[in-house]
């Protein structure tokens, strides 16, 4: 024990030292000569301020919930009706490294939620066999980062199996969980946003959630969906976004984007940890330059609400999309493209996209990697002056 | 991924372990460490006065001769035989004495493939289908097996295993349909030649990309296991497909999951032109097995009656013990690899015709059945004549159909037509209707 916490401290600063406390458990001592307050050593707030959507009323009693209890709910909820689910992946067992399965294996027993050996291919490739089968597979990736091995059987298998086998077989049962997005230390490993990749390929449908009442209902649909979902679980959020959410399972419909502010000015097209983004600059907007702005919270990436964000293009006639992964050949300029395709006329500037940029996701450089609030708002001033 | 583990830690500890300390008990604290836990490990006392080793990730004795495990490759895992390369039973223990009719019956099913590979073949060569694989020389690999099976088993299938699915009564029609991609395939025109699949005889669509059946044959077996049925799964590949990490994966989930499931590799020589000691260095396929914990068995692929022993027992005990199976069995591929392969570019004709006159799994099996008076000259040539009758009615049925409608090209994307993709139909059909005598609509239904 004491040399898995030696492990976390190697390398940090030499001024720190363990103290071995009771039940095994360390406590971190300072000593004297280093002040806590320094400039260098002071970490950076988070880029963004969750905000919870109201309490919802149409489903039935709710409980205080963050995002990780929320996904556990819904995998909860989904193990208590439907006997054949099963969830698995790397560490799941003991509740998973984000706890999003924390107690359910003890409640649903050990062959319902286990762990598999650490290999990402076989884990969407089970999966997919499993759902071949007919059972409910819930396969969980332990970053969204490390999906890559997977890739072969996510487009090249579970996409096409319905198509290719003339629907006498599918994967449908089948969805992948994953942790998504920026952390504020995740670096290149622990960052990702991979949606672009997948959203290339016809059969995949791809969720993110912006929040704990929105995932639930979010990842309940694709549990229940009859065609492979990848649901991307922005991880920055699981402790962070706290909400009221309902204890009962419901659903929130795929493909379609959800209005959070209507506006007449610009509409602003986002997802997942973005979206708190946007609703700040939204009101930035308002404050400092009158600006009027709708707010869209796309919620499915694959197949994508083309119908929402064009009608909310035509009214406002300026579109901002904004995202963490790299600006080239990130979904932004799937929806750049189309929406121009669609709304060409209705257009008062050329579409503005704040994305990542088009390097690694640097580690100590991430504040000024993020597409944060200062970079939008200013893509707004630039699309109101053009 | 040590690094994944070390940071998931931290990220998990600094929040965890530093705000919860006071409730947790040890228990779950070695838990969230990745401490692998099991109820034995937290009762075995820590005594450093035993010299055994203490170590959780493998059970063994200390020694202290510094000594390499040599790999025995020159005289590897033994060959499982039943008869002799002239058909006769070498130890009649092991002979399945399996009735006249059934034997007939593999014999009729593996000459019936042989003859519809021969038309095939041509026929594309003649330019009237796209594609065709053969599976001469591993016949006895697929009726061997295929019998040996419950009808409710799940296969898995790379794309050489077409007895499988003869042997379990598929149509010729249906075979020609999948070849012509016509408007009978139950694919619905969708992928190349021999990528067959079939619902109702539990058949999974081939597809093309190697290996990838394995873990999903895993998996498949994990769902079947909970559902108490007593149903196994199969899942065939080459020796070649078998270097794949999918392999690597499917096997080392099968054993850890416990799932019933027969992984039978067809090793026949070859991937293409690339001969086994380019493709692995150690012991074929079926000395893999025991590191993965698995049960293993290496038997002459070309003698149908060890095929089936293997895998009748095999599958027995894989449903009842619930664990994996890994059979190797060594075939030869004597055909091409396919029709875009002329395989005289890199192994001699000697070579191919050794194994075609002196180890053939349909000869050995003939000289089996001669023995016995059960299967007479005449008898070969009025089947001959007969089975070469019904596969060109079949292939001349398939030849004159229509191709399916063009609208097939846009349904089961997903199990529901999205708006996006829909309207992307239309923008095809408004297109062809202005561009018509510039697609061969003629070749399609309506």
């Amino acid at each position: 024990m004491a040399a898995a916490a030696r492990l976390f401290i190697r390398g940090a600063n030499s001024k720190l030292s363990i103290a071995p406390g009771s039940l095994g458990t360390t406590l971190l001592k300072l000593s004297p000569n280093c002040s806590s307050r320094t400039k260098t050593q002071r970490r950076h707030a988070a880029h963004f301020t969750f905000q919870p959507d109201p309490v919802p009323s149409q489903y039935g009693p709710t409980q205080k919930m963050n995002l990780f209890q929320s996904i556990t709910s819904a995998l909860d909820n989904t193990l208590a009706s439907d006997p054949t689910a099963v969830i698995f992946g790397e560490d799941v067992a003991f509740g998973g490294v984000f706890r999003c399965t924390v107690g359910l294996r003890d409640k649903y027993g050990k062959d319902r939620v286990f762990n598999t050996p650490l290999c990402e291919q076989g884990i969407v490739g089970f999966g997919i066999g499993v759902a071949v089968a007919g059972a409910t597979a819930i396969a969980e990736i332990q970053f969204a980062d490390y999906i890559f091995p997977a890739f072969d059987q996510i487009v090249n298998e579970a996409a096409k199996y319905r198509y290719r086998s003339g629907n006498m077989f599918d994967c449908g049962n089948l969805t992948i969980r994953a942790p998504w997005g920026c952390v504020g230390h995740g670096s290149l490993y622990h960052s990702q946003s991979p949606e672009a990749f997948f959203a290339h390929c016809p059969g995949l449908k791809i969720v993110i959630p912006r929040s704990p009442i929105q995932a639930k209902g979010l990842l309940l649909s694709c549990i229940a969906d009859k065609n492979p979902c990848i649901f991307f679980e922005p991880k920055i959020l699981y402790r962070a976004a706290v909400e009221q959410v309902p204890e009962d399972p419901y659903t929130i419909p795929l493909s379609q984007a959800e209005i959070l502010q209507e506006g007449s000015d610009v509409t602003l097209v986002a997802w997942g940890t973005q979206i708190h983004v946007l609703k700040e600059v939204a009101s930035m907007a308002q404050e400092k330059l009158g600006v009027s702005c709708e707010v869209i919270d796309l919620q499915t990436i694959l197949p994508w609400d083309i119908e929402t964000v064009c009608k909310s293009v035509v009214k406002t006639g300026r579109l901002l999309i904004s995202h963490e992964a790299p600006v080239t050949g990130g979904f932004a300029s799937e929806i750049s493209s189309t929406v121009q395709e669609e709304c060409f006329l209705n257009l008062e500037a050329p579409i503005s996209r704040v994305c990542g940029y088009d390097t690694p996701f640097p580690h100590i450089f991430e504040p000024f990697y993020i597409p944060d609030k200062w970079k939008c708002f200013e893509a707004i001033k630039k699309m109101i002056n053009y | 991924m040590a690094a994944v583990s070390s940071m998931s830690k931290m990220y998990g500890l600094c929040f965890h372990a530093v705000r919860q300390t006071a409730g947790l008990k040890a228990y779950r604290l070695l838990q969230r460490r990745g401490f692998r836990v099991s109820v034995l490990q937290l009762q075995q006392t820590f005594d450093s006065s035993l010299e055994k080793p203490q170590f959780p990730g493998a059970s063994a004795e200390f020694v202290d001769q510094l000594e390499f495990i040599q790999p025995n490759v020159i005289s590897g895992i033994p060959v499982y035989r039943v008869m002799d390369r002239q058909g006769n039973i070498i130890n009649p223990s092991q002979d399945p004495q399996l009735s006249k009719e059934t034997v007939l019956n593999f014999y009729q099913k593996m000459t019936m493939l042989n003859t519809m590979d021969r038309i095939l073949y041509e026929s594309q060569r003649q330019g009237r289908i796209s594609f065709y694989m053969t599976n001469y020389g591993e016949e006895g690999t697929h009726i061997g097996s295929a019998a040996a099976l419950d009808p409710n088993d799940l296969v898995f299938g790379q794309y050489r295993e077409a007895g499988v699915l003869m042997y379990r009564g598929f149509p010729l029609d249906h075979f020609m349909a999948q070849c012509y991609a016509n408007a009978d395939d139950l694919g619905k025109g969708r992928q190349m030649p021999v990528h067959y699949g079939c619902k109702d005889l539990n058949f999974v669509t081939i597809s093309s990309p190697l290996a990838t059946q394995i873990p999903q044959a895993a998996g498949s077996a994990y769902a079947v296991k909970r559902e108490n049925t007593n149903r196994a799964v199969i899942c065939y590949f080459g020796e070649g497909a078998a270097s794949e990490g999918d392999a690597h994966a499917g096997f080392n989930f099968s054993a850890t999951l416990e799932c019933p499931l027969i992984f039978f590799c067809r090793n026949n020589g070859y991937a293409i032109s690339t001969p086994t000691n380019e493709q692995y260095r150690g012991d074929g396929i079926a000395a893999r097995g025991p590191g993965y914990g698995m049960l293993s068995i290496r038997v002459d692929g070309n003698d149908v009656f060890a095929v089936y022993n293997a895998t009748k027992e095999a599958r027995r005990r894989a449903v009842a013990e619930n664990q994996p199976f890994l059979i190797e069995a060594m075939t030869y591929r004597i055909g091409h690899h396919s029709t875009s392969d002329d395989s005289s570019a890199y192994r001699s004709v000697d070579e191919v015709n050794y194994w075609d006159k002196q180890d053939h799994p349909i000869s050995r099996l003939r000289h089996y059945m001669t023995a016995r008076g059960w299967w007479s000259e005449d008898d070969e040539r009025s089947w001959r004549k007969q089975s070469r009758k019904t596969v060109m009615e079949a292939f001349e049925r398939a030849e004159r159909r229509l191709k399916p409608n063009p609208e097939l090209l846009f349904t089961d994307v997903y199990q529901e037509m999205i708006p996006s993709l829909n309207k992307q139909r239309e923008s095809l059909w408004r297109h062809v209707q202005q561009y018509k005598e510039h697609y061969p609509l003629d070749l399609y239904e309506k």
